[in-house]
């Protein structure tokens, strides 16, 4: 154990040094790499347990524009924003989990369910073009470095606020899988009706993780927003963001706190490294591959590689016992 | 009645036949191998660039580019269920969605990669029909009888051929059949071609009146999942029924409102109908 403990203190030591060594551009990648890592990790935090949704962009969306907004025209403070996003978050949640649970709509049709859900709030933003500025997006008015406005220029202040996100998208992780309800939430999992048998509150719990999943993917989007200081509906909300939050997610795996957080690092070095490597001479190219590697990825390892690493050591662990009795 | 509305109203049931024709499609590879196919309307979009790349570039004549484009199409359908849906035929139902939605990534870069994202059209513009003040398009009216007889050949199909039964008794119960001497792996493969085909020939029909470019399986992918399902599964004629309902949201909300809040309102209107009805609309 106290090898673990010295890992993770070499960890934070590394962290924390980082902004001293590391170019601008890349420490806008690791940004980048912490928020999208914190809201897949939110995804898992529900995606593990098999329910499935596509709708998690919706919540990004919500999350993103609601503090904007209120920034923009009645120069609210996003330290007030911000939380009323999350807590609009957490009622569409409710409002679409509640009956989703309660009637037993899983499966396929939980997933179309919610990727009806982020087209509506995609849509919505859209539609409302007078007020959100529609597909051309919306820039929060800028006011330099700003604690009251949560803005700002330097990347050092982003990267801290980034890293304590994830760090807390990790300690949630934790608590939910050593808390009580994990065996339920697994029971559930394995068979609904069974663990609705053995007395377990099959639509408390879902709702439970769903909830909490819906407020961080708020959370993250929020965070996002002030960072890029430019929000699109496509790139916030939409079935292209449900479906890049669920496939970082399982590429990384979401059996192990770290995997989704794998999942960010590798599709966005991937992405930028094919970016760089094909340059603009091949629009698509990139995207191409990455495609490719999905397809292989769920088809080979639907396990994602934590899950494969993992897989892996302890077929050598078992072999060296095996041969050593 | 405002002669607008009624003009809005045809249109909306125009347009109806076209995305009844893919909810067949998709309903037919769900019903049967139960698995959706996110990137259904992509393969639509690659028939629809293939017609145009046919046509447009190197001027075949327009009926042959678009029998190619049917059974390239149809083709494509059988290599998707092969390299990507058999391998994992056994693992959770979501991997295969999710399999699929990989196929969506690829397609659009590989769209945009050979043909960048210019709106492209075959510049061939039927004539548009006038009738008492109502103006119709006749590439809508021709895509809708298309459409409607695509949707009977395939009722047809269906309900007399021995095949078409075995495909109707796989979607019942995928276990027995094999019991009665039906190879599954057989009839998987004749349903993705036939999806595959459909498809094929909705691309026909769209590329008349749309112009093609990477993404437009987006504008109208979500939307036939959504009245794939709301007809129920396996429910062909409630399938078909859906496709107007939700073309007639889209065209009147579109009247009133805006195309964006038409489609806001069909989402919305699929997810309350799940709630109420979640095992489809018209089942009993």
């Amino acid at each position: 154990m106290t090898g673990r403990h010295a890992m993770f203190a070499g960890l934070a030591v590394v962290l924390l040094a980082l902004p001293h060594f590391v170019p601008p551009y890349f420490m806008h990648l690791l940004i980048q790499i912490l928020i999208w890592g914190f809201v897949y990790t939110a995804w898992s935090i529900m995606g593990r347990f098999g329910f499935v949704s596509l709708g998690h962009g919706a919540f990004m969306g919500v999350g993103a524009y609601v503090p904007a907004l209120l920034w923009n025209y009645a120069g609210l403070t996003p330290w007030v924003g911000i939380p009323l996003g999350m807590a609009l978050s957490v009622l569409l949640g409710l409002v679409v989990g509640y009956p989703c649970f309660r009637l037993k709509v899983v499966g396929h049709y939980f997933a179309l369910v919610t990727l009806a859900l982020s087209q509506v709030v995609m849509l919505s933003i859209v539609a409302a073009r007078d007020v959100t500025g529609g597909s051309l997006g919306f820039t929060p008015k800028a006011v330099g470095h700003s604690w009251f406005a949560l803005q700002f220029p330097e990347k050092v202040y982003f990267y801290a606020i980034s890293l304590a996100l994830w760090l807390t998208g990790l300690a949630v992780w934790h608590w939910i899988d050593r808390g009580i309800g994990r065996e339920a939430l697994d029971a559930i999992a394995e068979d609904e009706e069974a663990a609705a048998s053995i007395g377990i509150n099959v639509i408390g719990e879902k709702l439970r993780v769903t909830l909490i999943s819906a407020a961080l993917t708020a959370l993250g989007g929020a965070i996002y927003g002030q960072y890029m200081m430019y929000l699109n509906p496509e790139t916030v909300s939409g079935i292209a963001v449900s479906l890049q939050i669920v496939f970082a997610a399982i590429v990384g795996g979401t059996y192990a706190a770290i995997g989704p957080t794998i999942g960010a690092l590798l599709t966005i070095s991937l992405n930028e490294g094919l970016r760089v490597a094909f340059g603009t001479n091949f629009i698509g190219a990139a995207n191409t591959i990455y495609g490719i590697l999905l397809i292989l990825f769920i088809i080979f390892m639907p396990r994602g590689i934590v899950g494969m690493i993992e897989d892996t050591f302890k077929r050598r662990w078992r072999g060296k016992t095996a041969s050593t009795a | 009645m405002d002669i607008y509305l009624l003009e809005t109203i045809i249109n909306g049931i125009l347009l109806g036949g076209v995305l009844a024709l893919l909810a067949l499609g998709l309903n037919l590879i769900f019903g049967v191998i139960d698995v959706v196919w996110i990137a259904y309307a992509d393969i639509v979009m690659c028939g629809m660039y293939l017609i145009y790349y046919l046509n447009a570039e190197l001027h075949w004549p327009l009926l042959l580019a678009c029998s190619v484009a049917i059974a390239w199409v149809a083709a494509l359908g059988v290599l998707v269920h092969v390299l990507i849906i058999a391998p994992i035929l056994g693992s959770a139902p979501i991997n295969q969605l999710l399999a699929t939605g990989g196929l969506l990534f690829f397609l659009q870069s590989f769209a945009t990669l050979l043909f960048g994202t210019d709106f492209r059209n075959i510049g061939v513009r039927l004539p548009i029909i006038r009738l008492s003040g109502i103006y119709i398009s006749s590439a809508r009216l021709l895509a809708f009888a298309v459409a409607v007889a695509g949707a009977i050949a395939l009722y047809f199909f269906l309900k007399r051929t021995f095949i078409g039964t075995a495909i109707r008794a796989i979607a019942q119960d995928r276990d027995i059949v094999g019991l009665m001497g039906v190879d599954q792996r057989h009839i998987y493969l004749v349903t993705s071609a036939i999806g595959g085909a459909l498809a094929g020939l909705a691309a026909c029909l769209l590329i008349l009146q749309y112009d093609v470019h990477p993404f437009i399986g987006n504008t109208f992918g979500p939307l036939i999942f959504m009245i794939c399902v709301l007809g129920g599964l396996g429910d062909m004629i409630g399938g078909f029924v859906a496709a107007f309902v939700m073309s007639q949201i889209i065209s009147i909300g579109g009247f009133y409102f805006s195309t964006e809040l038409s489609y806001v309102f069909a989402f919305t209107f699929f997810i309350v109908l799940m709630f109420l009805r979640p095992r489809g609309v018209f089942s009993r």
